[in-house]
């Protein structure tokens, strides 16, 4: 179960306010319009900024004072998820070891982690080497190879074409399905939370305006905010 | 549990060390520049009454002097460099403006003491315009002269770069609506040159004006007498020769009053240029095919070109007609170039290390440090490094004897003057690296060695590299400090420059000059080679 209570954080005029609790293993999907808060609230989780207020817990264990590294959570952006001047293997091994201390079952489970996205034979290449698809493929394995149990996607294929979008979310979502991942996905696109997620939310003004299952979710016609971001359809 | 709470530790850790560190660095550098300053302080209290500005006629005339020659360079310099910049900006496609505009960027590479024997090899009394007119011209370029020429040689370039940049920054859109609307070429300068170059006139202006009214090696070289005698000429004279600490103090205290308060004045009137978007497509402009246009701007490039070509030409070509194999065999040379080369390497580690250990506080750190860090390196930009120096040899010359300090003294000071420069290149990288990989390194938990081993340094090499030799050529190129504590046991290849030029050793002095030349800018374009070639 995560647990956000009552997390206060403001930034420049906006205050955000976020509660939520979801069950472990629920494919959580966020929408909602530009500084509503939704990468603000994957970062609060990650801790790469400071709640004013207010407490995170990942089944039962509170997790709000830790520093990032310590969070069970793992994290992919949509840009500069790796470090350019290093091979592919070397971007995945620091999901293992900080200082690539690396045992050989540590070195197994990066081939592993590789050939699970996919690019078993890409471990030497350099990400620039690599097209945007590729790159994110990499994120991904580092994931699977630091073994948190929250997965945290800030519109991590926002740059992607439609088809490779897809694919992507279909790979994710096999990942998720297969570690019995926490997954939460900010996405720009509704169909992304329509096709993957379990549950969907939707954020406005830094709040948490509705959150649902995501069958449920999408038949609402009463919410003004959401109508209004859907627009007409 | 237990190995939570060591993780917390560790974290605790991980953010406290760079802020150690980086105190430390700020503390060193509050340490040398306060105590300079406390030294002068203490002296000019209880020593030395600071009244004597008034009434000693000498000293009046040193600080009006200063000003003086500070004002005419500043205002020869400019006046040049604007019509200049334009005629490169107009004409942006002639054989050779690339190299040209390279040639431009030397100046600023070399040594002060460079660029005097430079001016000297084509101004000089055996120079080539002397040869050239015979005793029909024969005039002698020490004094004011001398020190304008060398400024001009100097800011010239440097002010003619800066203001084409600007320039070259006005949106392509607007010589389209200029060409629509046919504008002549007076119009051009008024509505779309001119506003430009006046929001940035200010900052080169002040700029220009700051690196004259500190130019020690050039007054002290060119100078050549009582009446044309800057402070910090001055303050040099007072501690080397008339041994009067007392009237160094004074000096010292009146450079620092102008230097700050200057420093004020441009602060009010320094701004940046507002980001103008743009296309990017090479437009030709309306004002530049016309044949009166092409003329005198062609002539402009010319004439500049020559001031500032020939000067280094002669360099090389005196430089190359002394015996410079004898030089390099003759021990003293060899155990200056060495002195000089561990000098440099040592101030220019120290520079690094405590720009890093800096700007590394800064990053992920509350602004009210990052403040402090860059008022700290200003802070070093306003004290003249002659003030700085003679602060620490009136307050160590109580404990001993002040030249067997030199070394460290050297070192320490000459690291603080590469300080802004470093703190210039590497910040900017240092932040946008920050910007890229912060999130990602703070949550794979990469910190310290390793991140410095995997990450800092692989990703911040070149800035790393070219602050690196940037630190070192302004060492190794530095006689201020070494003017004053250099002696017999150490000197330094510059100090042994001045010395043979003092000596009218003219011959070896022109070598020497090349040597440093060639060292400073091997130094400069391997730093440069060595972070392009690096993947």
């Amino acid at each position: 179960m995560l647990i956000l209570k009552n997390l206060e954080y403001a930034y420049e005029q906006t205050r955000f306010d976020f509660s939520l609790s979801i069950e472990q293993g629920s494919f959580l999907a966020i929408i909602g319009p530009s500084g509503s808060g939704k990468s603000t609230l994957l970062d609060l989780i990650a801790g790469f900024i400071s709640p004013e207020s207010g407490e995170i817990s990942f089944n039962n264990t509170v997790f709000n004072q830790l520093s990032p590294a310590e969070r069970p959570v793992s994290m992919v952006f949509q840009e500069n998820n790796l470090f350019t001047h290093l091979d592919v293997e070397t971007n995945v091994a620091l999901g293992i070891s900080p200082n690539l201390k690396l045992s050989q079952s540590d070195r197994n489970s990066i081939t592993d982690a590789l050939q699970r996205v996919g690019l078993g034979d890409y471990s030497k290449r350099l990400p620039g080497e690599l097209s945007g698809g590729e790159r994110q493929r990499v994120a991904l394995a580092r994931t699977l190879v630091r073994k948190k149990p929250l997965l945290l996607l800030d519109e991590p294929f926002a740059a992607l074409g439609p088809a490779l979008r897809t694919q992507m979310l279909a790979l994710v979502k096999e990942l998720h399905e297969e570690k019995n991942l926490t997954t939460l996905l900010v996405s720009h696109q509704p169909e992304d939370a329509r096709s993957t997620a379990s549950h969907t939310a939707f954020l406005d003004n830094g709040q948490i305006e509705v959150l649902a299952e995501t069958e449920k979710f999408f038949a609402i016609k009463d919410n003004k905010a959401l109508r209004d971001y859907q627009g007409s359809a | 549990m237990a190995q939570g709470n060591e993780q917390i530790m560790s974290d605790q850790r991980a953010k406290t060390l760079p802020r150690i560190a980086g105190f430390s660095a700020l503390f060193f550098i509050a340490l040398v520049t306060f105590g300079a300053f406390a030294a002068l302080a203490t002296r000019a209290t209880t020593g030395f009454p600071l009244s004597e500005i008034f009434t000693d006629a000498y000293l009046g005339q040193v600080i009006i002097f200063t000003l003086w020659q500070a004002t005419l360079s500043s205002v020869i310099s400019i006046g040049l460099a604007i019509p200049t910049a334009r005629a490169f900006a107009r004409q942006s496609a002639f054989t050779g403006r690339d190299s040209l505009l390279k040639l431009f960027a030397l100046p600023l590479a070399l040594p002060a003491l460079v660029g005097v024997l430079a001016v000297l090899g084509l101004w000089g009394r055996s120079g080539w315009i002397n040869q050239l007119t015979g005793d029909l011209l024969s005039f002698s370029i020490f004094g004011l002269p001398g020190i304008l020429i060398a400024h001009v040689f100097f800011n010239l370039p440097l002010a003619t770069r800066l203001f084409l940049s600007s320039l070259e920054r006005i949106p392509v859109e607007n010589w389209r609506l200029a060409s629509q609307l046919q504008m002549p070429a007076g119009s051009i300068f008024k509505f779309i040159e001119w506003p430009v170059l006046k929001t940035v006139l200010p900052g080169i202006f002040a700029l220009v004006f700051m690196l004259c009214l500190t130019s020690f090696t050039i007054v002290l070289t060119l100078g050549g007498g009582p009446s044309s005698t800057t402070l910090e000429v001055a303050i040099y004279q007072s501690l080397r020769f008339d041994f009067d600490p007392g009237r160094a103090v004074t000096l010292a205290v009146i450079q620092l009053a102008i230097t700050l308060i200057l420093l004020a004045i441009s602060f009010r009137f320094t701004k940046t240029l507002p980001d103008m978007a743009s296309l990017k497509s090479a437009m030709p402009r309306p004002d530049a095919g016309t044949l009166s246009a092409r003329f005198f701007d062609l002539g402009l490039i010319i004439i500049a070109g020559c001031f500032v070509a020939l000067p280094l030409l002669a360099l090389v070509l005196d430089g190359l007609s002394a015996d410079l194999f004898k030089l390099l065999t003759t021990p003293a040379v060899l155990k200056a170039i060495t002195t000089s080369i561990i000098l440099a390497l040592v101030a220019a580690i120290l520079c690094l290390a405590l720009c890093w250990a800096m700007l590394k506080a800064i990053v992920d750190q509350n602004s009210f440090y990052a403040k402090l860090v860059s008022f700290a390196s200003s802070v070093i930009l306003v004290m003249p490094v002659i003030v700085l120096g003679s602060g620490w040899f009136i307050l160590l010359h109580r404990f001993g004897d002040v030249f067997s300090f030199a070394p460290l003294l050297v070192i320490i000071i000459n690291a603080l003057m590469a300080l802004p420069f470093a703190h210039r290149i590497l910040g900017p990288a240092l932040m946008e690296a920050s910007l890229k990989h912060g999130r990602l390194v703070t949550s794979l938990g990469i910190t310290g060695w390793a991140r410095f081993r995997l990450i800092d340094f692989p990703v911040l090499k070149k800035p790393l590299l070219l602050a690196f030799a940037f630190a070192m050529a302004l060492s190794l190129g530095d006689l201020g400090v070494i003017a004053l504590f250099g002696s017999e046991q150490i000197t330094t290849l510059p100090l042994l420059l001045f010395k043979s030029l003092g000596s009218y050793r003219t011959h070896d002095a022109q070598g020497l000059a090349l040597l440093l030349a060639i060292a400073c800018l091997l130094i400069l374009y391997t730093a440069d080679k060595l972070s392009r070639s690096s993947r």
